[in-house]
């Protein structure tokens, strides 16, 4: 059954390899949902988290085929038990009317998240968490009127002496 | 450290890595290499189009087991090695590309002859890079060989921008590279092969599935040592033809869409099927769903991203075939089972072979496809290296050419190439100059790629080119006559052009033989005189390639007969 699952890899650090990723991902018809990338302590190497849905064999064959690529140092599969995965968003909302602005903040303090900046019309809010409490943040302020929206994609890291 | 041009360092790097022999067309962006193999020991075949120059290093590496080199200009040159890169690639051929690029400060401007063939490479290389700099070249040519010829082989390309060639740097030769994401596994796990010995001791009913990966391991005498001790029957892939000779009484045949009754039989009745350096490919296995239903499925492969794949395996062993063949073979000497195998496993597959025998197609004037394979072989040394061309020409061969040794047989496999098998057969002739070498054609396929005759005759690299003439695109016709309620469509050559003609207007030779006793010795004397020959055999367009396993059926539902 397809789940959600992370995969992350260690990628040396030279051009050209996000879009050989990128390349294998679409060429074997992988369902990428979010990509995020950033280089590591060693500058020689980034790391990249990708989350996707997947079936077990189809899982495997992802962790296979990035694992056979020149230019990919380290690959796993992130168990999800032992997994901390955190997303970051940040939406600009439409706050012209000041109950709209009211119920906007209220929701943003629920969330714990940031208020980035306040304009006359607008207000840019950061929210940090896992991806379904960006999707549950993001359907409590659509009835406000999302102007823009930008997501980072996951991050993630195992707990505990856990490494990649 | 010395001081020389990136030019200069590049045939050097080449020299080092032994390579004698590259196959290209000259140009622009390449003209400081181009001068450099001026005082060079190494040879430049030039081809007429840089799509054979990828064939002929696909063909000279499959021959000699050694990298084949390419090398083309910017651009249009670059482009026109796609196809002859992604054959190699995808029948991991062990081929190293370079393409010439325009200056580094022009990269990205849309210059005259510029293409981001690293882009355009990258889902058909098994690595590429660009050079930015003169002092990259020899670990970049190092790398391109090392990357190609280790693990699975495959196809490698190196961009070389104008101007690393020109510059003058500081330049070392590195002894050897390593990359941090590229460790080969060869040495098989011992628990593995504990298992894969287990499994087949228990056997009653043992096939070996040969892929190519036992000819790229070297590992024939192995598989034959395993077969023999097993009595386990030997079934190939096409890319395993000649891992096993065709004429050991335990080979079964091709398996597959144009396999042998016997070999599609044996596979889908087996208990324990060994699978060695096979990717599973949907022409060996047709319906995945009923391949081998009852096996335990045994797959040793380099490529440890190939296991479970396709096919779901009891257990694998990851490494070297040869090494693992070997392995499983000296557990099996010393292990004590009893043994479940009696003579009527291997009493089905003579049952099989007279089951599905083909049978003889009523007399006709014209000279039969099957005929004229097995006078082919007659009239060659065993020695011989052949290969095929793409359609029904390649499952004529497949089927009723005998292969008796590995690196004697070839075919584009994979991507099925049409036009490969020409030019890869000159490849094969610089690798082996003392063995004749024919390409098995059919005139749909030689059309795509015969201006290399004038290589073949310029060059001194002679081969025989076979071509079935049946005036159609054979196999396509095949499908319309079988699949389609004959609505032919696109598939009728007509009556040109004449290839007895064509070769002489190259300087070859050309004949067309009317009888098969004109045929061998038509082959006879192409084989004694060592001249470039193009045999041109018309024969019937309504012919189908049998037997044959319907689209979307299972190996089981072989037909030896077109209903």
């Amino acid at each position: 059954m397809a789940q959600l699952n992370t995969i992350a890899f260690l990628v040396e650090n030279k051009p050209g390899v996000l879009f050989n990723v990128a390349n294998l991902f679409r060429r074997r018809g992988y369902n990428i949902e979010s990509i995020s990338v950033g280089p590591v302590v060693n500058p020689e190497l980034s790391r990249m988290t990708v989350s996707v849905f997947a079936d077990s064999r189809v899982l495997n064959q992802i962790v296979e085929q990035l694992d056979k690529m020149v230019e990919v140092v380290k690959v796993k599969r992130l168990d999800p038990m032992r997994t901390r995965m955190r997303e970051m968003a940040l939406v600009k909302l439409n706050t012209a009317d000041p109950m709209a602005r009211e119920e906007a903040l209220s929701h943003v303090n629920a969330y714990h998240g940031l208020i980035l900046n306040i304009e006359p019309e607008t207000l840019i809010a950061e929210i940090t968490g896992e991806p379904q409490k960006i999707d549950d943040f993001i359907d409590k302020v659509r009835p406000i009127g999302i102007e823009e929206l930008s997501r980072t994609g996951v991050t993630a890291l195992e707990k505990g002496r856990l490494k990649l | 450290m010395v001081r020389m041009s990136g030019a200069k360092a590049f045939v050097e790097a080449l020299e080092r890595e032994d390579a004698r022999t590259i196959f290209g067309v000259s140009g622009g962006a390449i003209l400081p290499i181009c001068d450099e193999l001026y005082n060079s020991e190494v040879r430049f075949v030039l081809a007429r189009h840089e799509q054979g120059a990828a064939h002929m290093a696909d063909g000279f590496a499959r021959a000699s087991g050694d990298v084949g080199v390419c090398l083309a200009t910017s651009g249009p040159g670059a482009t026109n090695l796609v196809t002859g890169i992604a054959t190699a690639n995808i029948d991991s051929s062990p081929v190293v590309a370079f393409t010439g690029q325009v200056y580094k400060g022009m990269v990205g401007t849309d210059a005259f002859q510029e293409v981001d063939i690293i882009g355009v490479s990258a889902s058909i290389t098994k690595y590429n890079l660009q050079v930015r700099s003169a002092s990259e070249i020899p670990r970049a040519v190092k790398s391109a060989f090392y990357i190609a010829s280790t693990g699975r082989h495959g196809a490698v390309l190196v961009d070389l921008p104008k101007d690393t060639q020109v510059d003058v740097e500081e330049v070392e030769f590195p002894e050897e590279v390593s990359f941090r994401g590229y460790n080969v596994q060869t040495q098989p796990d011992v628990r593995e092969m504990d298992w894969a010995a287990t499994l087949l001791a228990n056997a009653a009913r043992p096939v070996i599935m040969a892929g190519g990966g036992v000819i790229a391991a070297d590992a024939s005498s192995e598989l034959l040592k395993l077969s023999e001790f097993l009595s386990a029957p030997v079934a190939t892939t096409l890319m395993g033809k000649g891992a096993m000779p065709c004429d050991h009484p335990l080979f079964a045949g091709l398996c597959g869409m144009h396999g042998t009754g016997e070999a599609n039989m044996l596979v889908s009745e087996s208990d324990v099927l060994l699978v060695v350096g096979s990717r599973f490919s949907d022409r060996t296995t047709a319906k995945l769903e009923e391949f081998s239903p009852g096996a335990k499925v045994i797959h040793i492969d380099i490529d440890k991203s190939e296991v479970d794949k396709n096919v779901e395996t009891v257990t694998r062993v990851v490494g070297d075939a040869r090494l693992a063949l070997h392995g499983i073979m000296s557990r099996l000497a010393n292990m004590r089972f009893e043994n479940r195998r009696n003579g009527e496993w291997l009493k089905k597959l003579k049952e099989f072979r007279r089951e599905y025998a083909v049978p003889e197609l009523p007399s006709n004037p014209h000279l039969r496809a099957p005929e004229v394979m097995k006078a082919l072989r007659r009239a060659l040394p065993r020695d011989a290296l052949v290969t095929t061309e793409v359609g029904q020409n390649q499952m004529w061969a497949a089927l009723y050419f005998d292969a008796y040794a590995p690196r004697t047989f070839f075919s584009s496999g994979g991507l099925g190439t049409m036009g490969w098998g020409f030019p890869a057969a000159i490849g094969a002739k610089a690798a082996k100059p003392d063995v004749p070498v024919v390409d098995i054609a059919g005139d749909g396929s030689f059309g795509m790629t015969e201006n290399n005759l004038a290589t073949c005759v310029e060059e001194d690299l002679p081969v025989i080119v076979l071509v079935l003439n049946n005036r159609v695109l054979g196999m396509v016709a095949q499908w319309q006559r079988l699949f389609y309620g004959r609505r032919y469509v696109a598939i009728d050559l007509g009556k040109t052009p004449d290839f007895v003609k064509l070769a002489e207007a190259y300087g070859a030779v050309g004949v067309r033989p009317e009888t098969l006793e004109e045929f061998e010795a038509a082959v006879k004397q192409a084989v004694a005189s060592n001249e470039t020959t193009v045999i041109d055999v018309p024969i019937d367009p309504e012919e189908n390639v049998m037997p044959m396993v319907p689209p979307g059926k299972g190996l089981r539902d072989i037909l030896v007969e077109a209903s």
